[in-house]
């Protein structure tokens, strides 16, 4: 892309393509690159492996959040006290819970609605505008028009549930209206992402494709299901797993919506790390299911790369 | 990126005998436009309705909730909203805190990655290789050692402890190494041989040629900095010193009848972030592609 806006190199020096790897780094090249990727490097390692590092060592301690130092050795079993603790595993589940509810309409719906776009040439920019513009509102904002929208008898969801002869269940009161509540909100907020994805990919996929199989009479359903559906599955993928890895982070809707109520069945795992440990102040226990959950967030994402880096389909 | 043919669909299809399947296309087209416009319509009604609430009078609405028009359209609900909560400090600490990270990430991560594309030193694939693995932490998932390691520095409540996380982005050195990449080898040798350091070498000719990384960079980092909730609701705790989600979040569960009110400060809220995308709608998408694809 940008090669082809350059100024040609000047002539009467013979520059030849140097082999990059095999050329041994003059001193001062050492040292510049040093140079170039030292802040980066410093502020890397401070608040990202740092915290890392500091979440590792305190969850071998009794530390609690008032005050400073770290407390007394405990060693395991602050781990021991999280791995057997039912409210840490519900909050787990509620994480995991949210996940498959919102990780399928968010992969599926925008495919179907990319590809419906797709197929209009005109006013894309209408589209890119409905579904893009919620994710640039800050989530206060969402849950604020939606708490308004959910409220019981005067909302504009709670009525239209009567419009259509439903009767609405109760958003805040009960658990299962609250996981709708959250799961409706956060599809209309972060739809847009996938969806520009998905866009973007499909308009990489050439014309001609697609002339060649109206030549041979393929209906529009075919073309789907034969071209763009198998030439998006590396894009769907990719969204699959950015959408699986967001959705365990699940924070903020769940806090400010329904505070990871009604009696703590919607609460997510972040929101357990931070009950315990900065409204309990039990440093020490919340770094090890900080840790726990660290890991399993790790492992699903090593996991993927290395799958891809694998199968040949995706090189 | 190779051939995209704008045709208009249907219009110069090299088969005109087969009008099976084109006619089938066009039904197929047809619908699909319409089945894509309705739901796009249904997207925006959140929107619409939280600014026609701003604008009614509190009595209309509990008399009247679902109607959405008024005999009465009036901004007082703006008034008093700006008047009861200190809505211009959260949009003045929003604004620093986000412009500073971008500045910041821009310079950090792309030298950062001009070294990593263009200089060899001792061990540029341990560094290359932890960036890498960087793109794996879950830093969201990080936040109570975090707040330990702020807490130790003694920055809690500033603007620093919210700008130091953001600025060191894996995912940033990758979509600018990508670019720098692709600056040919000869050029910089060239600039070399004139005599140009390799400071200069970054800031005339690689940055200018990353234009597009930067902007991708530069808004998708805009974004995410202004609209992150949990962070800054840890470390801001002075009611003037939050930004505007962590204090817009304070303000849900409040008084349960200014419905007029609330909304006015979710547009309100809304407002900034929703200017700068119908400006650069395109540049936005196109940076989500980049970032997202990689």
């Amino acid at each position: 892309m940008t090669a082809t806006t350059l100024p040609a190199a000047p002539s009467g020096v013979d520059i030849k393509a140097r082999p990059a790897v095999a050329r041994r780094a003059p001193r001062g090249e050492n040292r510049a690159g040093w140079l170039f990727a030292t802040p980066f490097l410093a502020l890397y390692i401070a608040f990202l492996i740092g915290p890392v590092l500091i979440g590792l060592v305190i969850s071998l301690f009794n530390t609690t959040t008032v005050k400073a130092g770290v407390g007394d050795w405990v060693g395991l079993s602050n781990y021991a006290d999280v791995l057997s603790n039912g409210d840490f595993w519900a909050s787990m589940w509620h994480s995991v819970l949210f996940t498959l509810l919102t990780t399928p309409l968010l992969v599926l719906l925008p495919l179907m609605f990319a590809i419906f776009a797709s197929r209009i040439s005109r006013n894309q920019w209408f589209f890119r505008l409905a579904f893009f513009a919620p994710y640039v509102v800050p989530s206060a904002a969402v849950c604020l028009i939606f708490a308004f929208m959910y409220t019981p008898e005067t909302g504009l969801i709670t009525n239209a549930f009567s419009w259509v002869g439903l009767s609405a269940p109760n958003f805040f009161g009960t658990t299962s209206g609250a996981w709708f509540a959250v799961v409706l909100l956060t599809v209309w907020w972060t739809f847009g992402f996938n969806f520009i994805l998905y866009t973007a990919a499909i308009q990489e996929i050439s014309e001609e494709v697609y002339e060649a199989a109206l030549i041979d009479g393929a209906s529009p359903w075919q073309q789907i299901r034969m071209i763009t559906i198998p030439l998006l599955r590396p894009t769907m993928g990719l969204v699959l797993i950015l959408q699986v890895l967001s959705s365990l982070k699940v924070f903020d809707q769940i806090y400010i919506l329904l505070a990871g109520g009604p009696a703590y069945s919607t609460r997510p795992v972040i929101q357990y790390i931070f009950d315990t440990g900065f409204s309990a102040y039990r440093g020490g226990y919340a770094a090890a299911a900080t840790m726990v959950y660290f890991v399993v967030l790790v492992v699903i994402s090593a996991g993927w790369f290395l799958a891809r880096r694998r199968s040949p389909a995706n090189a | 990126m190779a051939t995209i043919v704008d045709a208009p669909a249907g219009a110069k299809s090299p088969s005109r005998r087969r009008s099976g399947p084109e006619q089938a296309g066009k039904a197929f087209n047809r619908l699909a436009a319409t089945c894509v416009t309705l739901f796009a319509l249904i997207w925006l009604v959140p929107f619409l309705w939280a600014l026609i609430t701003s604008l009614r009078p509190n009595e209309e609405i509990a008399a009247h909730p679902t109607t959405p028009w008024s005999n009465n359209w009036n901004f007082d609900a703006y008034k008093f909203a700006w008047n009861s909560s200190p809505l211009g400090w959260w949009y003045v600490n929003s604004f620093i805190i986000s412009t500073l990270t971008v500045i910041f990430t821009v310079v950090v991560c792309s030298m950062a990655a001009f070294a990593l594309a263009h200089l060899q030193f001792r061990g540029k694939y341990v560094v290359f290789g932890l960036i890498l693995a960087g793109l794996m932490v879950p830093i969201e998932a990080l936040v109570l050692p975090q707040f330990l390691e702020f807490r130790a520095l003694n920055l809690l409540g500033t603007y620093w402890a919210i700008i130091f996380p953001s600025i060191a982005l894996p995912v940033a050195v990758f979509v600018f190494h990508s670019f720098i990449k692709a600056i040919p080898v000869a050029l910089i040798e060239a600039a070399r041989l004139d005599g140009a350091g390799w400071w200069r070498i970054y800031y005339q000719i690689a940055m200018p040629l990353s234009r597009p990384a930067i902007s991708a960079v530069a808004i998708l980092t805009f974004i995410t900095s202004w609209n992150a909730f949990l962070w800054p609701l840890l470390v801001l705790t002075q009611t003037k010193s939050q930004t505007i989600p962590v204090g817009l979040s304070s303000l849900i569960g409040g008084a349960a009848i200014q419905y007029a009110e609330t909304m006015a400060s979710a547009v309100l809220g809304i407002l900034p972030l929703l200017a700068v995308f119908l400006v650069l709608q395109r540049q936005i998408a196109q940076g989500v592609a980049n970032t997202g694809i990689k």
